[in-house]
């Protein structure tokens, strides 16, 4: 970027207002995809929550919630599992699928030749991964609902927060995913994300850890994910929701600026 | 220059530069496209040729110099412009999960054309690209002859003032060449201007109303192809064989004859006004060649002589 630039001007160069073509253009690969792969995102969180939620849980009985109140095991595992498919599905559109679109498909160099900029297909590559991330989250909601496992009307408000989490782990996810050259390189994304899944309070409460490991535990962005919308559902939070929400906030911030000048350091070069 | 000569440029460059880190890959060029032309600019591989066109696709930032491209700076107005242009890239860049009409619509889209528009433009472009059969087909199952005639096509959904062709018909059989060449020829009838580069020399006297010779970031020579082999070749060419033990020794005797001799390790090339005569007078005076061959002198004959025989690596 040249100094002494207008940042309006900055702007125009990188953006042209047009990021729901790039979701369009999802739309329309929607009609040549394979449906059972759209559709599978949806069933591995309820799986999850069969198994873990009412067969363990039977085990297992109630569990303390975030402020100290007993709620089901089930209960207490359905909005982590939300949390963790919000950021499943942000992760492999933004990392699996637009690795491919930039290193395989060549998509990008043939937008970035329209009058598209790099800003554009940041937004709506990521808008589209939200919008399915809607779908999940609405579905797996109702799964809860009809379970019992939304214990206060604050659970609504889970919905937006699920896409908030989709928001920031897409956008850092494609800027992450902009550096990446080979297959191997992917796969550290995967060595990262398990460990995340397993250990981020997202089975039991995060008092179980010694105090370093909890903190620890917190520098990462799951936790923050799982803190958010439990507290939500189980309608247990206090003013350090807003915290969580901001984390994801900054992500959101960090990986959109990020993303859009990788694309132009790497198409606009 | 009059303001009316003014407006039918479409592309001026002045002393044009971009240099990636040490590599200067473009040095200092100038050049100018008018409105309606066939612009070529040839080169062997790393002379420059697709950096200038990225550049003028507005998609690469220059080093050095200045680029106007329908009055505009690409620096500045790099969306305007690429909203006038049709690009062809070197390499298909069709979105392999859309089917093939859909390419053309969704394309039209990203520059922000309505359906109402593009619906009846996709089926006037199927017709043009003689893709029609294929429009509701995944763009794998086409030949490369038929992806490249889609690429084409979809460069031309915003109906583009400039239409870029980066070696449009290289990895094409000889009976897609063809197809593709009038279905260039139609749009320079058309009025849209077109920049072409392209190592097929054949190609560039077909479809070039004028050129420029690039080496290393530099141009070497720019005019018409009759004018360039007017000025940097002979009206025909003597090919000669001998033998390659033979040639070098048999070059010597003939020195004098044409304008210009060349021995190359498999034969020798006379560039001469008067090919017959001169092919007379050689075997006249006692000299067998192998084989021989008279011929006009080509574009080909001009490039080599510009940029060299030595391979680019």
């Amino acid at each position: 970027m040249r100094e002494g630039r207008p940042v309006a001007a900055g702007l125009r160069s990188v953006y042209a207002g047009r990021s729901h073509t790039v979701v369009l253009r999802a739309m329309y690969a929607l009609k040549t995809s394979a449906w059972f792969v759209v559709v599978s995102g949806f069933f591995e969180p309820v799986f999850f929550l069969l198994s873990f939620g009412l067969g363990l849980g039977g085990l297992i009985g109630a569990i303390q919630g975030p402020k100290g109140l007993a709620v089901s095991y089930a209960a207490f595992i359905a909005p982590a599992l939300l949390a963790t498919s919000a950021m499943n599905g942000a992760i492999y559109d933004s990392t699996w699928n637009v690795f491919f679109k930039m290193r395989f498909a060549r998509l990008y160099e043939a937008m970035i030749a329209t009058s598209l900029g790099p800003l554009d297909i940041a937004l709506g590559e990521i808008a589209y991964a939200l919008l399915r991330g809607l779908v999940y989250a609405l579905a797996f909601m109702s799964v809860m609902f009809a379970f019992g496992l939304v214990l206060s009307p604050w659970g609504l408000l889970a919905i937006p927060a699920a896409l908030l989490i989709a928001f920031g782990f897409a956008s850092c996810g494609m800027a992450i995913t902009s550096y990446m050259k080979t297959f191997q390189q992917m796969d550290w994304i995967n060595f990262f994300m398990l460990p995340m899944f397993m250990f981020s309070a997202t089975f039991y409460p995060i008092t179980v850890y010694p105090e370093a490991i909890q903190l620890l535990v917190k520098i990462f962005p799951l936790w923050h994910g799982i803190e958010l919308i439990r507290g939500l559902t189980l309608g247990q939070f206090d003013s350090s929701i807003l915290w969580h929400a901001l984390y994801f906030a900054v992500m959101v911030a960090v990986g959109l600026v990020a993303t859009t000048r990788r694309l132009t350091a790497l198409f606009m070069k | 220059m009059s303001e009316t000569e003014d407006s039918t440029i479409m592309i001026r460059a002045g002393g044009l530069t971009k240099a990636f880190g040490a590599l200067v890959a473009v040095d200092g060029v100038d050049f100018e496209v008018r409105k309606g032309e066939a612009f070529g600019l040839l080169g062997p591989n790393g002379a420059g040729k697709s950096t200038i066109m990225r550049m003028i696709a507005s998609v690469s930032r220059r080093s050095g110099g200045t680029l106007s491209i329908l009055g505009m700076d690409p620096d500045e107005r790099g969306p305007d412009i690429r909203g006038h242009l049709g690009v062809v890239p070197q390499q298909d860049n069709l979105d392999t999960e859309l089917r093939v009409r859909d390419n053309l619509i969704v394309y039209g889209r990203y520059f922000g054309l309505p359906m109402k528009f593009l619906r009846p433009k996709a089926e006037e472009l199927l017709e043009f690209a003689q893709l029609t059969e294929k429009a509701a087909v995944k763009v794998d199952s086409l030949s490369g002859g038929m992806k490249r005639r889609l690429t084409i096509a979809r460069a031309l959904v915003n109906e583009p003032d400039i239409l870029l062709l980066d070696e449009p018909t290289t990895g094409l059989d000889p009976q897609a060449r063809h197809i593709l060449w009038d279905r260039l020829f139609r749009l320079k009838e058309a009025g849209v201007t077109l920049v072409i580069t392209t190592h097929y020399m054949d190609e560039a006297e077909q479809l070039c109303d004028r050129l420029v010779v690039m080496d290393k970031g530099r141009i070497m020579a720019a005019g018409t192809p009759a004018a360039l082999i007017q000025q940097y070749s002979s009206r025909e060419v003597v090919e000669l064989r001998f033998g390659s033990e033979r040639n070098a020794e048999v070059a010597l005797q003939l020195a004098g004859t044409g304008e210009r001799i060349e021995t190359l390790p498999d034969r020798i090339l006379i560039y001469t006004q008067t090919g017959e005569e001169d092919l007379a007078r050689i075997v006249d005076g006692g000299l067998r060649p192998l084989t021989s061959l008279v011929r006009r002198s080509s574009l080909e004959d001009v490039f080599l002589r510009l940029t060299g025989r030595s391979l680019v690596e």
